[in-house]
C-alpha cells in the first residue's frame, strides 16, 4: 500500500471548503443584489403615504392600503385554517397511521400535492370554492384556496418536526402511564414546537407570495375600500403589484417596486416573530 | 492482545437447553410477578422461550445474561412496553398481583402507573426539573398547585435528588448530570407511587460514582417497592440483588438467591457466564 499524498489531501480539503463558501456567497450575493435593485428602483415612490393611499391610476396618488390589509386578512385566515389541519394530518401520518398501502398512498398524495403548479390551485379554487360553494370572489374563497395550497407544506414540516423527537421521549411518557395521545400532546408536540413554527413560517411565506391563484380569484385590482369581512372582495400585495406593472406610465415601475419592498418587509417581520419564538424554544434541547 | 474466549453455540447445546428444565433454587410465596411459560417473539424471531418465574415483593431481583438473551424483552413485558413494537407477540401468562397483564380487561396505561420503567439511557423530558416530576402526577390526578409541589418534593427526596436540585427546580432537566438525570427519571416514576420499578440497565450510561448513588437508592427503595433490574454488570447484580435469574438464548437457566447463584452455580452455563468465559 502506498500512503496517500498529504499535499493532495490538504489541497482537496481546501478546494471543497472554498467551493462551499463560494456557493453561499453566490446565493446570498444574488439575494442582496435583488433587494438592492428593488429598493433603489422603489426609492422615488417610497413615502409613508404609499402605505395608506388607495389604488389609483395616478402614480403620484397610488398606494397599497387595500392590498396590505387584504394580504393580512388572507394570510391570517390561511394560517388559521391550514395550521390546525396540516399539523393534525402530519401527526396522523407520522404517529398513528398503520404502515400499510393506504398510508403510503396518502403520503404520496400529500407529497405530490406540494408539486402541483399554483395556478392549478387557483383554478380549483375558482371552480370549487367560488362557483360550486358559491363563495364568489371573496376573502374566504381566497383563504381556502391558499389553505389547500400550503397544506402539503405544513403536513411535511410537521412530520419532519415530529419525527425528529427522539423515541425515548415517547417511551418515557408511555412508561409513566400516559396514553398515546397524552404522550404526543404533552411531550412530543412541545418538544417538536420549533419545527412546528418552521411549518408556520413556510406556510405564511408561501401564502403571502402567491400571485397566480389569486389573480384568478380576485375581481377588483383597483380597490378603494378595505376588505371588511369573509365575503368581501379583496386584493393582495402580489396581485396589486402585478396590476400596477401592467399600467403604461413609467412611474408605476417605482410604485410596483415599492410594493415589493412592502411585501418583503411584511414577510420578514412575520418570519422574525416566528424565528424569535423558535430560537427561544430551541435553547431547551434533549 | 488478549484473544476473547468464544464459546461455540452448537445446536446440540441448544436442544440440551430445551430439554433441561430451569434450575430454580428459590420458592417464592405470594409473588409480585409470576410468569407462566411466557414466550415472546418479534415476527419469526423468538426472544423468550417458555420462561416461568416468580418474583418476590419488595425485594430486588436481577435478570442477567449475555447480550441478546432476552433480558430486556422479558422486563418490558411486565408493564407491556413491548406493545409499542408492532411485531412483538407474547404468549403464556404474565401475572402482576395475580392478574394476567395480557388479559382482555387490562388497561396498559393503568398497569404502567403501578409498574414503572427506568430506561438504559436517562430520558428526562426537555422541560424543567419540576415539570418532569409533575408530568406523571398530572396525568393521573387533578392536583392543586400546593399538593403538586408536595408530591414533587416527596418524590425527589425519595430519589435522593432533592438536596441537589431544590434550588434548580425551574431549570431544564437536561442541564443536570447524567446520574442526576437518571435519578430524576426514578423520581418521576416514584411520583405516582408505583408498586414496582423495572430497571433496564439503569447504570450502563453512568460513571462509577453515579452508579453507586443509584445502587444505594435501589437498596433504600426496596423497602417500599418491588424492583426488577436487568444488568450486564455481574458485580452490580451481586451488590444489589436479593435474587438473580440467569437467562441464556431466551431461556431461564437458573434462578435463586444471588449469593447461592454466584458462589455455587447449579448449572455449567451459569458458571461459565459468571466467571466470564463467555458473555
Amino acid at each position: 500500500m502506498k500512503p496517500r499524498s498529504r499535499r493532495r489531501r490538504k489541497y482537496t480539503e481546501w478546494m471543497f471548503g472554498a467551493l462551499f463558501i463560494a456557493s453561499i456567497v453566490i446565493a446570498l450575493g444574488t439575494l442582496a443584489y435583488l433587494l438592492g435593485t428593488i429598493v433603489s428602483e422603489a426609492s422615488p415612490a417610497l413615502r409613508p403615504s404609499i402605505l395608506t393611499n388607495w389604488a389609483s391610476r395616478d402614480p403620484s396618488r397610488a398606494g397599497y392600503a387595500a392590498a396590505i390589509v387584504g394580504t393580512i386578512w388572507i394570510v391570517g385566515l390561511t394560517m388559521l385554517f391550514s395550521l390546525p389541519l396540516g399539523i393534525a394530518a402530519g401527526i396522523y401520518l407520522q404517529e398513528y397511521a398503520p404502515p400499510n398501502r393506504f398510508t403510503r398512498l396518502l403520503q404520496a398524495g400529500v407529497t405530490n400535492l406540494a408539486g402541483v403548479p399554483s395556478v392549478v390551485f387557483g383554478l380549483l379554487g375558482l371552480a370549487f370554492f367560488s362557483r360550486a360553494l358559491g363563495l364568489g370572489f371573496s376573502v374566504l374563497a381566497a383563504a381556502l384556496t391558499l389553505t389547500v395550497l400550503v397544506f402539503p407544506y405544513v403536513v411535511a414540516t410537521t412530520q419532519e418536526a415530529v419525527r425528529a423527537v427522539p423515541q425515548s421521549i415517547r417511551e418515557g411518557a408511555l412508561a409513566l402511564g400516559a396514553t398515546k395521545w397524552q404522550s404526543i400532546f404533552r411531550q412530543v408536540l412541545p418538544a417538536g414546537a420549533p419545527g412546528l413554527l418552521t411549518a408556520s413560517i413556510l406556510a405564511a411565506s408561501r401564502a403571502m407570495g402567491e400571485t397566480a391563484p389569486l389573480i384568478v380569484l380576485s375581481s377588483v385590482v383597483f380597490m378603494t375600500f378595505l376588505p371588511g369581512g369573509l365575503d368581501s372582495p379583496f386584493v393582495v400585495l402580489p396581485v396589486q403589484i402585478y396590476g400596477y406593472i401592467g399600467l403604461p406610465q413609467e412611474e408605476f415601475r417605482h410604485v410596483a417596486a415599492a410594493g415589493s419592498v412592502i411585501l418583503v418587509g411584511l414577510l420578514l417581520s412575520f418570519n422574525s416573530v416566528a424565528i424569535f419564538f423558535r430560537n427561544r424554544m430551541q435553547r431547551r434541547r434533549w | 492482545m488478549l484473544a476473547p474466549r468464544v464459546v461455540e453455540r452448537p445446536t446440540e447445546q441448544l436442544t440440551e437447553i430445551a430439554a433441561s428444565p430451569p434450575n430454580v433454587r428459590v420458592d417464592v410465596e405470594d409473588p409480585a410477578v409470576e410468569a407462566r411459560t411466557v414466550s415472546i417473539s418479534y415476527g419469526a424471531k423468538t426472544a423468550i422461550r417458555e420462561v416461568s418465574l416468580r418474583i418476590p415483593r419488595r425485594r430486588v431481583t436481577a435478570i442477567i445474561g449475555p447480550s441478546g438473551c432476552g433480558k430486556s424483552t422479558l422486563l418490558r413485558a411486565i408493564n407491556r412496553m413491548n406493545d409499542t413494537i408492532p411485531s412483538c407477540r407474547t404468549i403464556g401468562q404474565l401475572l402482576v398481583d395475580g392478574q394476567d397483564v395480557y388479559g382482555p380487561r387490562v388497561d396498559p396505561v393503568l398497569l404502567r402507573r403501578k409498574v414503572g420503567l427506568i430506561f438504559q439511557k436517562p430520558n428526562p423530558f426537555p422541560k424543567s426539573v419540576f415539570d418532569n416530576v409533575a408530568f406523571p402526577v398530572k396525568l393521573h390526578f387533578t392536583a392543586e398547585p400546593g399538593e403538586l409541589r408536595e408530591v414533587v418534593e416527596a418524590a425527589l427526596r425519595q430519589a435522593n435528588l432533592w438536596d441537589e436540585v431544590k434550588d434548580r427546580l425551574t431549570e431544564g432537566a437536561l442541564s443536570l448530570s447524567g446520574g442526576q438525570q437518571q435519578r430524576l427519571c426514578i423520581a418521576r416514576a416514584l411520583a405516582v407511587e408505583p408498586d414496582m420499578l423495572l430497571m433496564d440497565e439503569p447504570c450502563s450510561a453512568l460513571d462509577p460514582v453515579a452508579t453507586a448513588k443509584i445502587e444505594d437508592l435501589i437498596f433504600e427503595l426496596k423497602k417500599d417497592v418491588t424492583i426488577v433490574i436487568v444488568t450486564h454488570n455481574m458485580q452490580q447484580a451481586a451488590r444489589v440483588a436479593d435474587l438473580t435469574a440467569f437467562l441464556y438464548l431466551g431461556r431461564l437457566i437458573e434462578y435463586g438467591p444471588t449469593r447461592d447463584l454466584f458462589e455455587t452455580p447449579g448449572e455449567d452455563l451459569t458458571e461459565n457466564y459468571i466467571t466470564g468465559r463467555f458473555g
